[in-house]
Formats: C-alpha cells, sequence, structure tokens
C-alpha cells in the first residue's frame, strides 16, 4: 500500500499544496485530475526524489521512505526514447542500468514486445515507428523496472485519441494482468473514468483534495455508463467552477 | 554533383583565376608571388621532397590529436562529474587559450628540444581546448528529463554517461574535433618554424629564405590538403557513429 500523509511543496515563498494526503491500496490504480498547473507534476517530482518534499511522510508496503525513487517505475508524457538504441534497446534499459541480469532481461522485453504488439519491431528506432508504438514501447520499460508501485504523468496525452484509445487498454493490463498499484494523472477526465478504481480530483494553487470518487463498476467500462456520466458531469462542474473563481 | 557542392569549387576557381590573371598580366615575379599553376607544378613535381616533409608535419599532427584526446575526454568528464573540478579548472583552460602559442614555442623547443615532442606539444595545445570544452557543453545540454529517467532507474554516474551522456553529446564533440583537427596545422608549423630539421613548417622557412617562394606556397598547399582531408574524415567518422540524426 503506498501512504502519501501531509506532503507539502514550496516553491520559494509559493505554497503548491500543503498536508496532502492519498493512499493507493496494492494492486488498485487511482488517477489523479486536475487543472492544468495546479501542482500535480511536482507531486510526483517530490514523490519521485527528484525534487524534495518540505514536509510529509511517504510509506510503501509500511516502510517509510524518503521518496519512492527506488520503489517506482515512472513513466512520462514523452515517451523519452534515446534514438541512439533500437527500441528493444530502449526497453532493456533499465534491466542494463541496474546490472541486472540481461540474457534474462532480453527474454522479458520479448516476451513483453509480443503482448503489446511490437513484436517484428524489437531492431527499429523510435524515428522509424509511429508516436503510438513508441509509448508502447515507454510502457515496456516501465514494466522492465520489475517495480510494483507506477507512477504515470499523462503517459497518453500526446497521442491522437484513436491510439489513445488503444492504450488505454493496455494501461489496464498493467493492473489486470500484471498486477501493478499504479498512480496515474491525466487531464483527460474520460480517460480517468475508465481506468480509474479511485479519482482523486484536486484544486487549483495551492493544490487540495476537493473530490474523491470510488468507482466500483467492473472494468473495462463503457463512456456511456450512466453513473460514469454523472461523476463526469460532477468532475466537470467543479473545474468550471474553479475556473470561475479564479477570473473573478 | 549538387548545386552546394558546385559552389566551393566554382568559388575557389574564381579566386584562383584572378590570382593567375593578376600575376600575369602585371608580370609579378615568381620570388614575389608565383601564379596557381606554377604552385600546383611545383606541388606535384616537387612532391617526393615535400611528401617526406609533410609525413614528419602529419605525425605530429596526429600525435597531438591523440594526446588531445586522450586528455580532454577524461577531462570533460570529471570537470562535468564534479561542477567544483570546472570552476578550478576553467580558468587555466581559458588562460591556455589566451597565451599565443608563438610565445610558447620558442620556450617549449627549449624545453622538449628539436624534436617531434615539441611540436606535438604544440598541437595539443591548440586541438586540447575546442575538444574539451565542446565535449562538456554536450554533456550539459542533455535533458533534464533524460536525467530524471536514468536517476529513478537507479542508474549510477558511469553508466548514465555511457548510455545517456556520451551519445547525447557525440555530436558537439565531433563540431569540436572538426575545429581542433583544422587548426592543429598551425600548432605544428609554427613549433617547426621556431626550431626543427624537418617537416613543412621548416621546409617554409628554408625555401623562404631562398627565395622559393613558389615552394614556400606548394608546402602550404600540402599543409591545407592535409587538413582539409582530416577534416572530411572526422565528417565521415561522425556520419558513421552518429547514425540517428
Amino acid at each position: 500500500m503506498l501512504k502519501v500523509s501531509c506532503v507539502t511543496k514550496y516553491f520559494k515563498d509559493q505554497k503548491i499544496f500543503s498536508n496532502l494526503d492519498l493512499t493507493v491500496d496494492r494492486g488498485r490504480f487511482h488517477v489523479i485530475v486536475g487543472p492544468s498547473g495546479c501542482g500535480k507534476s511536482t507531486l510526483f517530482d517530490g514523490l519521485t526524489g527528484v525534487t524534495p518534499l518540505d514536509g510529509g511522510s511517504i510509506s510503501w508496503n509500511h516502510e517509510s521512505l524518503l521518496n519512492l525513487r527506488y520503489h517506482a517505475a515512472y513513466m512520462q508524457q514523452k515517451d523519452m526514447l534515446l534514438p541512439w538504441f533500437s527500441l528493444l534497446n530502449n526497453a532493456l534499459l533499465p534491466a542494463k542500468t541496474s546490472g541486472q541480469n540481461i540474457k534474462n532481461a532480453k527474454e522479458q522485453a520479448q516476451s513483453l514486445f509480443a503482448r503489446l504488439g511490437l513484436k517484428g519491431y524489437e531492431s527499429h528506432y523510435a524515428k522509424q515507428v509511429s508516436g503510438g508504438m513508441r509509448q508502447r514501447c515507454a510502457l515496456v520499460r516501465t514494466l522492465m523496472f520489475n517495480r510494483e508501485l507506477i507512477l504515470l504523468d499523462e503517459p497518453l496525452s500526446a497521442l491522437d485519441a484513436i491510439t489513445r484509445r488503444s492504450l488505454q487498454s493496455l494501461l489496464l493490463l498493467l493492473q489486470t494482468e500484471f498486477g501493478k498499484t499504479i498512480l496515474m494523472i491525466t487531464h483527460d477526465i474520460e480517460e480517468a473514468l475508465v481506468l480509474a478504481d479511485e479519482i482523486y480530483l484536486f484544486s487549483k494553487k495551492p493544490m487540495s483534495l476537493s473530490r474523491h470518487y470510488v468507482l466500483d463498476s467492473p472494468k473495462p467500462r463503457k463512456f456511456n455508463d450512466p453513473i460514469l456520466l454523472n461523476i463526469k458531469a460532477d468532475v466537470l462542474d467543479k473545474l468550471e467552477g474553479d475556473l470561475m473563481n479564479e477570473q473573478v | 554533383m549538387n548545386r552546394f557542392n558546385l559552389l566551393p569549387v566554382l568559388f575557389a576557381a574564381l579566386i584562383l583565376g584572378l590570382w593567375e590573371l593578376f600575376v600575369r598580366i602585371l608580370a609579378v615575379p615568381v620570388f614575389i608571388l608565383p601564379p596557381p599553376s606554377c604552385i600546383l607544378t611545383v606541388a606535384l613535381v616537387r612532391a617526393p621532397q615535400i611528401l617526406p616533409h609533410a609525413a614528419i608535419t602529419l605525425t605530429e599532427i596526429l600525435l597531438g590529436i591523440g594526446l588531445a584526446l586522450c586528455t580532454a575526454i577524461p577531462l570533460a568528464i570529471i570537470m562535468f562529474a564534479r561542477p567544483s573540478l570546472e570552476k578550478a579548472f576553467a580558468p587555466f583552460l581559458v588562460a591556455s587559450q589566451a597565451i599565443p602559442v608563438f610565445a610558447l614555442a620558442p620556450l617549449l623547443v627549449v624545453w622538449l628540444g628539436y624534436g617531434i615532442a615539441s611540436k606535438v606539444f604544440m598541437a595539443w595545445i591548440i586541438i586540447f581546448f575546442p575538444i574539451c570544452i565542446s565535449l562538456l557543453e554536450g554533456f550539459k545540454s542533455c535533458d533534464k528529463e533524460y536525467r530524471v529517467l536514468f536517476r529513478l532507474m537507479g542508474a549510477p554516474f558511469f553508466k548514465t554517461l555511457i548510455l545517456l551522456y556520451w551519445p547525447w553529446a557525440l555530436p558537439r564533440f565531433f563540431a569540436g574535433l572538426k575545429v581542433g583537427v583544422t587548426v592543429a596545422t598551425i600548432g605544428a608549423v609554427i613549433g617547426e618554424w621556431v626550431g626543427a630539421q624537418q617537416g613543412l613548417g621548416f621546409l617554409m622557412i628554408q625555401s623562404n629564405a631562398r627565395l622559393q617562394v613558389d615552394l614556400v606556397f606548394a608546402a602550404i598547399l600540402w599543409l591545407t590538403a592535409m587538413g582539409l582531408v582530416l577534416w572530411w574524415l572526422v565528417g565521415v567518422l561522425e556520419k558513421k557513429i552518429i547514425k540517428w540524426k
């Protein structure tokens, strides 16, 4: 279980968030939604140790940690594939950097390539394949971290709508087939509704929790589910309300 | 040959044509300014005399390049890994370029002798700086997001260097190497001017003293060709290594 308690972050004198709490049970898919620039990515930076937090505590499976640097895999909006490596070698980076057995890692990566529809593209370079395939490769690389907890920072936002739909089902595989615990940031409310077990809706800076939704309906879900549509309307109302207040 | 390759050839032909015309019309004596046709003839006819000197100069340049690579690459890595060391070394690096090489050449001949060592050292001084600084700047230009990714993968510095920083910096490294090999001829020839018994610089000084200006120009032509070939070779190597661009 990931437990984030009372985390606080300031940039100089500006409060980004304070006393923020989050809990993600093992094997669950939690999604963070909030307006642009509210501090969601800063929260991830703090959780992963990219920038230090100014307060609060983080624990993973009841072990208290300074950050999740060695405990979570992280996937960003950009695919971050290195142009000088083939797709397979990009996927093998976590194994190469952490001194894992490369032969075993290669077998694992090849099996993941087959599972995520990249079979036959192992020796291709990033510039030779589509954005969707690059993002699949980034997903394989994320799985190659071999960590149970996965942090996804708007992983599909750079893709077109059709590619995004197909990749959403692959994100679900992370939970259903690979048993990962996932915390994801997204701007896309429909994406959150389709994928999440719980949604955290955050307000503008200083970022704070304004709604928490628990979605019990089975997956895969359809957008036209009335319960989901109600939640979507509520989220949009809240976001629009925040925007109006800000403009006033 | 496309239009872009043809342009420098046409420009060179124009300059040489005007030069030839100017010298012929004004009947300028050969010991003042020989025409390009005469220089080319001397460069080819007297090649058996020039080439042994060119081989010496080329050896000095290649050793200078080798020495510069062996020192500039580790120093760039050290300065990148430890920014405090960069601050400590930077004034000395800049100073090494601010001192005129002409002023250093006689001292180096005194210290290292009339042999090849002083010339190699001169070439090294000139080549070292562009390689070291461009490689360091290449390392520094690496995107923060990639650094973060490697940090999250738990990559130690040396692995990050091999897998990320080095390939990232390669285009800048080659840009620095191209500058380095082109100006390397300056260092070697200055060393030979000050004190040597062989090499193209030595041949130039000897020929100039005997008013054999055509031979001086022929030596310069060989030296220029050497610089151009080295520059081209680095370009070929760059294309072979940086396939992803």
